[in-house]
């Protein structure tokens, strides 16, 4: 600020400056803004091919959704590359090259068993997860859950807190199982009943980020594992690491699988990044 | 961190042609609180009486998505100008205040539930033209095709349309002007864009019109509502493109 002046910090970070304000009630040109370290974003994300179809036949995946461009760093402004990138330069072509070899495909019949099977599952979880009627918010156990992740799954973890969150999170799942109250009708605009849904989904995603944690012995990127530093500077292990933790998904009861995508540097040297 | 004592009136429509009422409630808040994080506060509570909570729309939460529509205290996003819902506080209220809080009001916005409308509308006026459909080929090195800083900022400003309706819900003739001029503005300005703004404009005030909106009749009322402070300039650049284009062509 003083060495450009309010003017020109304006120009370059006006929105930002507004919204602080917004949010705090402080103005951020006067009085020094008040900012703590919190996770933004986790990294990752669906598994697709170079064409960003994803494992399931012409379901594509384009933008932060899918695992392909920021694997172990996510810097501020990818989303938007990401998303321009895949959307400008990727999916125009690919989606065509899809679509071309399905032109001679019949219309689905909406009727057919495979959709009447997929609808009955669908309508299945949902009945489920109306039926349960327990006594505990949807909220509560989605803040429950988030709160395992930050303790023990955060930007610092170690084995024996990842262990102890494998367990605490497959318990809360069955407690939501049994407990969760979802208010409301299936049958009409229920955004509580969506929200259990995402809930129930991400009871799965914790603990299988969690899992990867374990798995993963080295700090690297966004994965800092406090057995793995020297002299408090993150330990790589490239030897057995250097690879995209890929990981299929069966059912609740199923250990999902690893399936590993070696990586490969010819003009780039891995290295710890250092912050001293 | 001072608490509230607030009471809401609030609008509870169970679908598009359920008659609605206003359902009031007194919410424990405190003036750090989003808008939105007050309403959840409301929901929480009511879940846990076993009651439905107020269903209402929000993904971002800070300003960019647009999906947090509604009326309060009969002005869409509420007092504040240049301020969504979402990222309106709760100091803005005294203690002890009444609100009301409604859904966007528009034919072209029919209700979904409680405060939540249907805005397809606004998605089909961009399916009819709101895109650049040139070949993007590979990228190309920066700075290629030069352009104007002025139009550059002209183009920018029209594109920090979030979409969200406040224009429609505030304008006496429900006309979604406002919107539809910013989305071919940010397009129609820029080279890229030019090459096929006649049929752009042509289809995108059509589909505008056939929507269900009103005719602009200069009230300005949107521009005043509008949280990312769009400018009425825009309709008056869709109207000589509408007109230009109009004569000539052939769409
Ligand atoms: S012009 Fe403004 S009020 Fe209208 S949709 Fe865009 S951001 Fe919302
Ligand atoms: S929730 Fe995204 S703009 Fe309000």
């Amino acid at each position: 600020m003083r060495k450009l002046g309010e003017a020109k910090v304006a120009e370059l970070y006006g929105n930002l400056f507004e919204m602080y304000e917004k949010i705090t009630g402080d103005n951020p040109y006067k009085t020094p803004m008040m900012i703590y370290p919190a996770i933004h974003y986790t990294m990752g994300g669906l598994w697709v091919d170079y064409n960003l179809e994803t494992n399931i036949p012409g379901l594509f995946a384009l933008g932060e959704c899918n695992f392909s461009d920021h694997g172990a760093n996510r810097l501020g402004a990818s989303a938007l590359m990401q998303g321009l990138a895949d959307g400008y330069f990727v999916i125009p072509y690919t989606v065509g090259i899809f679509l071309s070899n399905e032109i001679r495909t019949p219309k689905f019949n909406p009727d057919g068993p495979e959709f009447k099977a997929t609808e009955k599952a669908v309508d299945d979880r949902l009945k489920a997860l109306m039926n349960v009627k327990g006594n505990e918010s949807v909220e509560n156990f989605h803040r429950r859950l988030g709160r395992i992740m930050w303790d023990y799954c955060g930007m610092a973890r170690n084995a024996e807190g990842l262990n102890k969150a494998l367990g605490l999170i497959r318990e809360l799942r069955e407690e939501f199982h049994k407990n969760v109250f979802v208010p409301g009708s299936d049958r009409d605009f229920n955004p509580e009943l969506e929200k259990a849904y995402r809930v129930a989904d991400f009871m799965e995603m914790g603990e299988l980020m969690v899992m990867d944690a374990l798995d993963r012995n080295e700090s690297c990127g966004g994965h800092f594992r406090e057995e793995y530093t020297v002299d408090n500077e993150a330990l790589r292990n490239d030897e057995e690491y250097a690879y995209v933790a890929a990981w299929e998904w069966t059912d609740t009861n199923t250990p999902p699988t690893l399936h590993k995508e070696p990586l490969k540097f010819e003009n780039v040297e891995l290295k710890t990044r250092s912050y001293k | 961190m001072s608490a509230m004592k607030l009471t809401l009136h609030i609008w509870r429509q169970r679908h598009a042609n359920d008659t609605g009422t206003f359902e009031t409630h007194v919410v424990d808040a405190n003036e750090h609180m989003s808008f939105l994080e007050m309403l959840d506060v409301l929901n929480q509570t009511l879940i846990e009486q076993k009651k439905e909570p107020v269903a209402f729309e929000h993904d971002c939460r800070e300003g960019i998505c647009g999906a947090c529509s509604m009326v309060i205290n009969g002005r869409p996003h509420g007092p504040l100008g240049g301020t969504t819902a979402c990222q309106l506080h709760m100091r803005h209220f005294q203690n002890g205040d009444h609100i009301w809080v409604e859904p966007f009001r528009a034919k072209a916005f029919p209700v979904i539930r409680d405060l939540v409308v249907d805005r397809g509308s606004f998605d089909r006026i961009i399916q009819a033209g709101g895109f650049v459909s040139v070949n993007t080929g590979a990228a190309v090195d920066g700075n290629t095709i030069p352009i104007e800083k002025d139009l550059a900022s002209q183009s920018m400003d029209a594109a920090a349309c979030i979409g969200c309706g406040a224009c429609v819900a505030a304008c006496p003739n429900g006309s979604a002007m406002l919107f539809t001029a910013a989305k071919a503005s940010h397009l129609g300005l820029l080279p890229q864009g030019e090459v096929e703004n006649a049929r752009r404009v042509q289809a995108m005030v059509h589909q505008h019109d056939k929507e269900g909106f009103g005719r602009c009749s200069n009230t300005y009322a949107c521009e005043a509502e509008c949280p990312k402070e769009i400018s009425v300039s825009n309709i008056a650049r869709l109207n000589r493109w509408y007109l230009k284009s109009s004569l000539t062509s052939n769409v």
